[in-house]
């Protein structure tokens, strides 16, 4: 990083803006705490991707537009969940292709972990004693490649991993599916319901089985999902955004 | 039927459709495995994908050349540009042998013409020699899965088809007796065929020659017993040099079953003396799916399965799910090609998690093709309310005031209203799942108390 403190745009998704307020201020709080001057620009609003996914990505041209004026004019724009991250870098439609102000955007949109890892390359040092289950979201994971695919045979990383285990007293719990998906897909959730739940439900087992306390995540989407399900089954299972976790232990 | 509706019925019997995920899990885990013990994996899949692309993009003067080679080699060429033009081409030739009972080896191809009813209707007997293949025929089932037909079926199931079908001991459930049992009354189909029908892996531009690939040595066994083989093959299935067999072999067998090598990889170039070699080259739509620039390289396609192996909503809802000849991820890319309304609700049946891309042998972007057809379908198939619910949540999205009013009313009405309104039976969401415990502020208004 350059000797001038770069400014962050803090991009809250909609549904963290209404649901989880508390995944926004630990976002914005850790970021601070790790030397960046932040700012929440207060005119953005969702960046259209579940009109895209759903099939109408051509009715997301306002969205997108309103996007690029909003964050245009800051250093970086930072955002905790690597899938809407995953929707601004590469779903915008065709019209904003080539446009260099999309161009521009596309360098600089981070999801936060790897902005904290590859931007500021900084080490968060704290203490965190807990026993840890991390589910990889999908586009984080295999979109924005913030850890390696268990089908590839790369080496083994993960972003999240690296800033977790940096914290004293962390147990963080492997699991046998390590990067299967939730089953929450947006609309996915509520068209396919039935696969959805099985595939949450599935999912919760695995951190069962080997006694997670808290299942974190980069994406509250799917903790979302998960937490759903397993607060609706009583699972005695505890669901925290890594940002919250980050926040709270960093010293 | 649609998918979601076809998932639920397959979900209902939750014991089976666990066992149906744990197997095909198992397979995709054997994958990872030995494709990790070469080093080479990647550098293989990228050499795939490229040999892929030059095909796609010189199939024209490749199918010639192998035209052209085969001819010199003594094999008949037809080209069938339909299933209905495959299937009479297949017929004629069995006429004019007075062929009235085949055998044939495992091929997608076939079932995607619909063969083995049209030969059927025609008083010719069609027996499938792959074992999974003959068991979901007893059954008058398609295969459920392109590389494990019957993989929807536990032993116990097949034990009573048997005992239905080839007189087994009734509750013999021993996988070696049933294979013996299916073993003997294939012998004696193999022995009776006058002509055997097989697929095709690999087409061999260079030499005319073609390859078969086959785990149980079935579609050697019918060939060599019989005086004419019938070889269908889809047009994509060209390679361009015998040596890159070398690329595909080992990423075929890897990818499909987590094996080294499949067993048989039979090469056939030319016929023994007195005997037949006939290929079908077949489009079917494949030339109008070429033509497509985001969706062309679907065409890059072995028919491994991994695809299949992996994907979280294949695994749990089954092959029959799709309603399609080829399902899971690579089908609900493939079909929509053939017929957008009929197949408009594949592209949907996934969460684009992108496993399918990672695990595809030769690179094909799975995900990204569902998300591009679900672009093309909402335009093909108008859907109103869906089309006008997305308009508004449009509106909303682009107008910070519309979204604060939305959002504000949402987490009020949530904590206002009682249980039994937000969980009706319209409420989808809440069927299975709770929704989150709406907090008395949003971030935005958190944001603006505390950092004036």
């Amino acid at each position: 990083m350059s000797n001038q403190t770069p400014h962050v745009g803090l991009f809250i998704p909609c549904y963290v803006d209404q649901f989880y307020p508390n995944v926004g201020i630990a976002s914005l709080e850790l970021l601070e705490k790790l030397g960046c001057k932040v700012s929440y620009p207060q005119s953005q609003t969702c960046c259209g991707q579940p009109l895209a996914n759903s099939g109408y990505e051509r009715d997301t041209i306002g969205s997108s537009e309103h996007f690029i004026k909003t964050f245009g004019d800051f250093d970086y724009v930072v955002a905790p969940s690597g899938s809407c991250i995953m929707h601004v870098k590469e779903h915008f439609p065709p019209e904003f292709h080539g446009q260099n102000t999309y161009k521009e955007l596309q360098g600089k949109v981070y999801e936060l972990t790897e902005f904290i890892t590859d931007v500021l390359k900084a080490e968060i040092k704290g203490e965190f004693p807990h026993r840890i289950g991390y589910h990889s979201s999908c586009h984080g994971l295999r979109g924005l490649r913030l850890g390696a695919s268990t089908e590839l045979n790369v080496s083994p990383f993960n972003k999240a991993k690296q800033l977790l285990q940096g914290l004293d007293g962390l147990d963080w719990v492997e699991l046998t599916r390590k990067d299967e998906c939730c089953g929450f897909g947006g609309t996915f959730a509520v068209s396919e319901e039935a696969l959805s739940v099985q595939m949450g439900k599935d999912r919760l087992a695995d951190h069962l089985e080997k006694n997670v306390e808290i299942l974190t995540g980069g994406d509250m989407s799917c903790i979302m999902h998960l937490q759903g399900i397993s607060s609706r089954n009583k699972q005695p299972l505890k669901f925290m955004h890594i940002a919250e976790i980050l926040n709270q232990a960093i010293q | 039927m649609s998918h979601p509706s076809k998932a639920a019925e397959f979900l209902k019997d939750q014991a089976k459709s666990h066992w149906h995920d744990e197997t095909l899990w198992f397979v995709r885990d054997k994958r990872d495995k030995i494709s990790k013990s070469i080093p080479e994996w990647e550098n293989l899949r990228t050499l795939a994908s490229g040999l892929k692309d030059y095909v796609l993009n010189n199939l024209d003067t490749l199918l010639l050349d192998f035209e052209a080679n085969a001819k010199k080699n003594g094999i008949h060429v037809h080209w069938a540009v339909d299933a209905e033009e495959h299937n009479q081409i297949v017929h004629s030739i069995l006429e004019k042998h007075d062929c009235k009972a085949i055998v044939k080896s495992k091929s997608i191809l076939t079932e995607e013409c619909h063969l083995n009813p049209y030969l059927e209707k025609r008083g010719v007997e069609v027996v499938d020699t792959d074992l999974g293949e003959r068991i979901v025929q007893f059954l008058q089932q398609p295969p459920s899965h392109i590389v494990l037909p019957a993989i929807h079926l536990k032993k116990g199931d097949i034990s009573k088809i048997f005992h239905e079908k080839l007189q087994t001991e009734k509750g013999n459930e021993d996988p070696t007796y049933l294979t013996h049992a299916a073993r003997l009354h294939l012998r004696e189909k193999f022995l009776k065929a006058k002509v055997a029908i097989t697929g095709v892996n690999f087409g061999v531009a260079e030499t005319g020659e073609f390859v078969v690939c086959t785990n149980e040595g079935n579609a050697d066994m019918g060939v060599h017993l019989a005086d004419v083989h019938i070889a269908c093959m889809g047009i994509e299935k060209i390679i361009p040099r015998r040596k890159d067999l070398g690329v595909f072999l080992r990423l075929l067998a890897r990818s499909a079953t987590g094996q080294p090598i499949t067993n048989y990889n039979s090469h056939f170039r030319s016929p023994e003396p007195g005997k037949e070699i006939h290929i079908v080259l077949l489009d079917n739509g494949r030339t109008r799916q070429l033509a497509r620039d985001k969706f062309k390289n679907s065409l890059k396609c072995i028919r491994c399965g991994a695809c299949m192996n992996t994907c979280p909503i294949y695994r749990r809802s089954g092959g029959y799910s799709y309603g399609s000849t080829v399902p899971g991820p690579i089908g609900s890319i493939l079909s929509p090609g053939i017929d957008v309304k009929k197949y408009s609700t594949l592209p949907f049946a996934s969460t684009l998690c992108g496993s399918c891309s990672d695990v595809c042998p030769v690179k094909i972007n799975i995900h990204e093709q569902l998300y591009e057809w679900r672009q093309e379908i909402t335009k093909a198939n108008p859907d109103l309310a869906k089309g006008m619910s997305m308009k508004m949540a449009s509106g909303i999205f682009t107008s910070p005031l519309a979204y604060k009013i939305s959002g504000n009313l949402m987490r009020k009405s949530l904590k206002a209203l009682p249980k039994s309104i937000i969980y009706n039976p319209l409420n989808v969401w809440g069927k299975e799942r709770d929704l989150p415990n709406p907090p008395k502020e949003s971030f935005k208004e958190w944001y603006k108390k505390n950092r004036p």
